[in-house]
Formats: C-alpha cells, structure tokens, sequence
C-alpha cells in the first residue's frame, strides 16, 4: 500500500496523468434567477493542494465556495469529493468544513467550546475530544485563552479559533473564506505563512478564496482564476505570473504594459509583431501558431523593462519617451513613462546606487528596451 | 449663558419628571391615608393594605390574572420565536412583505377590534365544534396569545436579522442538523430576545382590560376587570393600596433589571477593550 502511494506522490501531481483528482468540480453552474454567479466550472485539485481561487468581488469564486460546503445547491454539474458525489448531500453530512470570513464563532461558548463543537456532532468520546481539542489550541498557540469566550478575543486570536474549530475534525478538505481579510496588514503577512505551515503539517486539501493576488501567490501550490463567473486559468503561482494566458490574468495579476499588434511573420523559432503602440517592431523569441496579420497583445511586465539614456543597439524591443512620473519606494522606483504613441509604460527598476542624482529624473527623454523572451503574446 | 441655559434645562427635567411621577406619587400617598375618602388626609395609617388582603374578590383576580398573564407569556414567546425565526430565515419568496405585516398587524389593530373578533370566533367555534365550552380564562388565555406573539415574533425576527446568519451555517457545517442548530446555537444567541418577549407579554397580559373584557366568562374576572368595575363606583383607598404594591413590584423589577444589564455592558466593554490592549 505504501508503496503503492509513494509512486504517484510527486511535487505536482497536475502534470501527472496518473494522478487521481481528489476534489472533481465538473460542469458546475449556479444560477440566482437571471443572474450566473457560476458558469459551466470544472476543476480538478489534488489531495494536499493549498488551491487558490482568485478573483475580483462577485466573480463567483464565494458562490462556488458554498457550493463545496453544501450551503448552495447546483444548477448543473457534479461535485466529487474523494470520489464521492456531494449532490444532495447536506452540509453537515459532507467531508468538508468551512473557515468563514465573519470567522462566525458561536458567542456564547468559550473557545475550548467553539473547538470542541464540531467533535461532539460526530460523538467522539469525552476524552478524545479534550486531547484532540487541547493539540488544535497547542497549534494555534491559544492554550491559555481555552476558556475565553470570543468577546474576549483580538481578531487574530479569533482567527486562529475559527481555524483551530475547523481543522479538528480533519475534514478531507477545509474550505477557507477570505481567511485574511479581517485582519491588518502586519499581522497577515505573518499569518499567511503560519497557514501553510498548518496545511503542511495538518495533511488537510484546502481550498482558499481570496481577492488578493499577493495572498494567494504566497499561499498556494496552484491558483485558480476566476471572472464573471468562470475559471480564466488554472496554474502554479509563477505559471500565472509569467504565462497568463489571457489579457484578463495578466492584468489582474501584478501590473503590465499590453501592447496591441499585428502579427507580420511567425516563424518556428520567432515572432514579430508591428505595434503602433508600442512605437516599434516586438520581437519574441518563440514561434505561435497564428496567421499573420492577426491582432494581438504583447504583455510585458513592469521590472522585465529597463530604461536608458543612450540609445541601445537594435530596433526591437526598443522604444522611446519621456519621464512622465517617478514614485520612490525606497528598494525600487516606479517610472511611468509617456511613449510617441501617447501610451504611458510602466517601468520599475532597482534602486542599486544609493546617489539619486545619477538616477533617471522626471522629463527626461528614456529608451526601454525589454529581452526577446520577456513579452507574452496573448490572442484574448 | 451657560448659567442660564442650566436653569432652563434644570426646569424642564423637574417640570418633565413632575408630569410622570407626580401622579403615582399621590397614589402612594393616598394608600396610607387613614380617611375612607380618598381626596381628604386623615392622618397615616396601613388599614387599607389589611383590608386588601382580607379582600378576596381582589385577590382572587389578581391571582387569575397572573395565571393567564404566565401561561400567556410562555405560549407567545414558544409561538412568537417560531414566527420570528421563520420570518427572518426563511429567504426571499413572493409575498414576503404581505407576510411579515401580516404578523404584525394585531400591533397596530384596535383592541376593540381583536376582541370583537376572537369573541365572534369562540361563538362560532363553540356551535360547531363545542370547544371551547363558554368563555372564561382559557378563552383570555388565548386572545391574550394572538396579541403577545405578535410583539415577540417582532423582537425575535429584528434580533435574528441582527445576528450573522454564518454563525448558524458553521454550526450545520460541523456536523449538527437543522433542528440542533436552532436548539444550540441560536435559541442562546437570541436568548435575550426571549426573555425581553416574555416579560412583555406578560406584563401586556397583566395590563389589558379591553380584550379580556370581551371574551371573559363568569368567575373570570381578571384583575384590571375588577379594578375597573370597582372604580366605576368610586375609588376606593383599597386600590391606592393595590397600586401602590403593583408600582413596587414593577419598580423592583425595573430597577434590577437595569443594573443587570449594566453590569454586563460594562463587563463587557472591559473584555473587548483587554482584548484589544493585548492584541495577539
């Protein structure tokens, strides 16, 4: 047996055909009356995943959240949780639990309480329950805040309550609502890190919804997403970030200079695309499969661009302006820069002297150039 | 400036607090009057408070009442918390707003109405299906129901909208069923409610004449019935005495409340404000 699972555990089992999908979303929709909240999802999430579902507020990800949980029935599709179909199942019947961003702690019990809660549903004998409670508090460091009542909580301390409720029943997947947001931005930072320490050490599949891109960059194995109601893309934090796919995922994730153009010639090895916008040839050290003359969008990020005041050698990849705004941030600076087109690019580059009068200043004529494998060309 | 400002203050708190108390003051007064009329002083004595406990028609109904106003009180805050609950929980469904006033409506009917009404009711129901047999406390009882609920599904359904539905939602998704949610989770989270709803009622069942009047039988006579009936042929001291140890009785009750209450808030405050000076 043990052998057995040995070989299909690899670092990611999604490029795995053999691996077997521990949660399957299939055809999932929800329809409110008119409205879609959820189109036609499918996914597949491993077993010890951290999966993030990003995206924007009212794209569905919450909807489709609740639909896991059991709190919202499905228009269409199927959800199978280690195999088993949850259609029809009620929440309190499923394999699954739920960390919600109110944190919903029950008022009137202690916190011992709140952990123990979900342990008496199942009738677990009075000591297991004090044992398995006791380890949860230990984890979350709230040991001497056992017999508190929420009240008398910090919204940290209340945070970590709700989690602790959640994972002691070792659902086969925990389900978590914005799990952050509530608190300040220090203590996230801090948080976000003990998280994956509790999901690697817990063994639990958890699925996470957020609207913070950094948040779900730091937290996941893959992140899914989401817009008007449907998955954009599924992939690892850095697939997401160097190959959206599409102009909505470059966009939502991290800034990015998108410049339209058509394609002249698509050879095996290269690309190049004229751009107005861009105000010079873009050239991309890869092959598409596109006719030419096709319109598309070239994404470059902000830091793959480095600005000069002489002029390189080459043509591509090299356009020209004038320094329009700078803003400081100490380890970097943040250029915008207003090319011939009248487009304003987007640079950022770090601050390596610490003399700022050698640096590039404000109404100063720039050449950017970026390297032929920074664009991405997108088609939608 | 300020000077006078305060004086004015000063006089409409004393002029305010003399409207309200005033009257009730006099009442107190008078109980311990000696004379049998109750406007002429004769002097301090407590016969009248004797005389009321020798009175059995008084007591009598006194006890009748709070029999009903009890029995009253736990029906509608049973029936009310149901009311309440599905009112705030039950989601949007067409001819919701219709529902929801029509809960509320014996809040705003007359009384004479609602008594009309149910007694017309207790008539035909008696014709047809012979219950109940005539009218007496278990008709009040009832009358007194319809009202009293109307005022706890009130409270309940405006407590219930107050309090986070996820909290109800993490208890189903911990594993407890429906009916245990409501039973452990969120009776004690609006527990409050209910205890506000059945004073209430209570006290509207202690306090109501017109219904009762309507529908009350021979020998259920409640005591704002008696009282009435008995002032009609001119006050007698007896009731001064009676009021007096209603006004007590009420004052108590009052008075502790609002120190309980305090001391809850304040303890409360306290916690939230340590909690927050501790922060993580």
């Amino acid at each position: 047996m043990a052998e057995a699972r040995s070989g299909v555990q690899t670092l990611e089992p999604w490029n795995d055909p053999d691996a077997k999908p521990y949660i399957r979303i299939q055809n999932v929709s929800k329809k409110f009356g008119d409205f879609v909240a959820v189109n036609n999802v499918s996914l597949d999430i491993y077993q010890n995943e951290l999966f993030c579902l990003l995206g924007g507020s009212g794209c569905g990800k919450s909807t489709l959240l609740r639909m896991l949980a059991g709190f919202e029935n499905l228009t269409n599709g199927n959800i199978f949780i280690d195999g088993v179909d949850m259609v029809g199942i009620p929440p309190y019947d499923r394999p699954a639990n739920m960390m919600f961003q109110s944190y919903a702690l029950f008022p009137h019990m202690t916190v011992e309480g709140n952990i123990a809660f979900g342990l008496k549903q199942d009738r677990v004998p009075k000591t297991e329950i004090n044992k398995r409670v006791k380890e949860m508090l230990d984890l979350v460091q709230l040991g001497p805040f056992a017999k508190r009542r929420p009240h008398q909580l910090s919204g940290g301390q209340r945070q970590r309550v709700a989690l602790a409720r959640a994972l002691v029943k070792q659902p086969k997947v925990l389900l978590l609502d914005e799990p952050l947001g509530a608190l300040d931005k220090k203590l996230r930072e801090e948080t976000q890190f003990e998280l994956v320490n509790i999901q690697e050490g817990s063994g639990v599949t958890f699925i996470v919804v957020t609207h913070d891109q950094e948040e779900a960059m730091t937290l996941s194995t893959r992140i899914g997403v989401m817009d008007k109601g449907e998955i954009v893309q599924v992939g690892t934090p850095t697939e997401i970030y160097e190959y959206p796919d599409s102009r909505f995922v470059a966009d939502f994730i991290g800034s990015v200079n998108m410049f339209e153009g058509r394609i002249i010639e698509d050879e095996a090895d290269h690309v190049r695309i004229a751009s107005d916008e861009a105000g010079c040839n873009l050239f991309i050290d890869h092959g598409l499969s596109t006719t030419p003359g096709a319109k598309v969008w070239v994404a470059v990020r902000p830091e793959k661009i480095s600005l000069s005041r002489e002029k390189p050698n080459g043509e591509e990849n090299c356009t020209t302006g004038r320094v329009d705004e700078i803003a400081y941030l100490g380890n970097l600076s943040v250029y915008r820069v207003e090319l011939e087109s009248g487009k304003q690019m987007r640079v950022t580059m770090p601050n390596l002297v610490r003399d700022a009068a050698e640096r590039i200043t404000w109404d100063e004529r720039v050449y950017a150039t970026w390297q032929p494998s920074s664009g991405v060309v997108l088609t939608r | 400036m300020t000077q006078r400002r305060s004086m004015f203050l000063l006089s409409s708190v004393v002029f305010g607090f003399a409207f309200l108390y005033v009257p009730i003051l006099s009442l107190i007064i008078f109980s311990f009057n000696e004379s049998k009329l109750v406007t002429v002083w004769a002097g301090f004595s407590t016969k009248w408070y004797g005389e009321l406990i020798r009175n059995e028609q008084i007591l009598e109904a006194a006890w009748i009442s709070i029999r009903i106003a009890f029995v009253n009180a736990c029906f509608a805050v049973a029936l009310g918390t149901l009311a309440g609950f599905s009112l705030a929980r039950f989601g949007r469904f067409r001819g919701r707003t219709l529902f929801t006033g029509m809960v509320t409506a014996p809040l705003v009917m007359p009384e004479v109405i609602t008594g009309l009404s149910l007694l017309l009711l207790f008539v035909a129901m008696q014709d047809l299906i012979g219950w109940p047999e005539g009218r007496g406390v278990t008709t009040i009882t009832i009358a007194h129901i319809t009202f009293s609920m109307a005022y706890v599904a009130v409270i309940v359904q405006s407590r219930l909208t107050s309090v986070d539905e996820s909290v109800e939602e993490a208890a189903l998704d911990l594993g407890a069923p429906p009916a245990k949610v409501f039973f452990v989770i969120t009776l004690p989270i609006i527990a409050p409610a209910l205890i506000s709803g059945w004073l209430l009622s209570f006290t509207m069942s202690l306090d109501d004449l017109v219904i009762a009047s309507f529908v009350s039988g021979p020998g259920s006579s409640t005591l704002p019935m008696v009282v009435f009936s008995k002032v009609r042929l001119g006050v007698s001291p007896e009731i001064n005495a009676l009021a007096t140890i209603i006004v007590l009785v009420v004052a108590t009750g009052v008075i502790a409340a609002g120190i309980v209450m305090r001391n809850q808030e304040l303890r409360r405050a306290r916690d939230e404000h340590m909690a927050a000076a501790e922060n993580l």
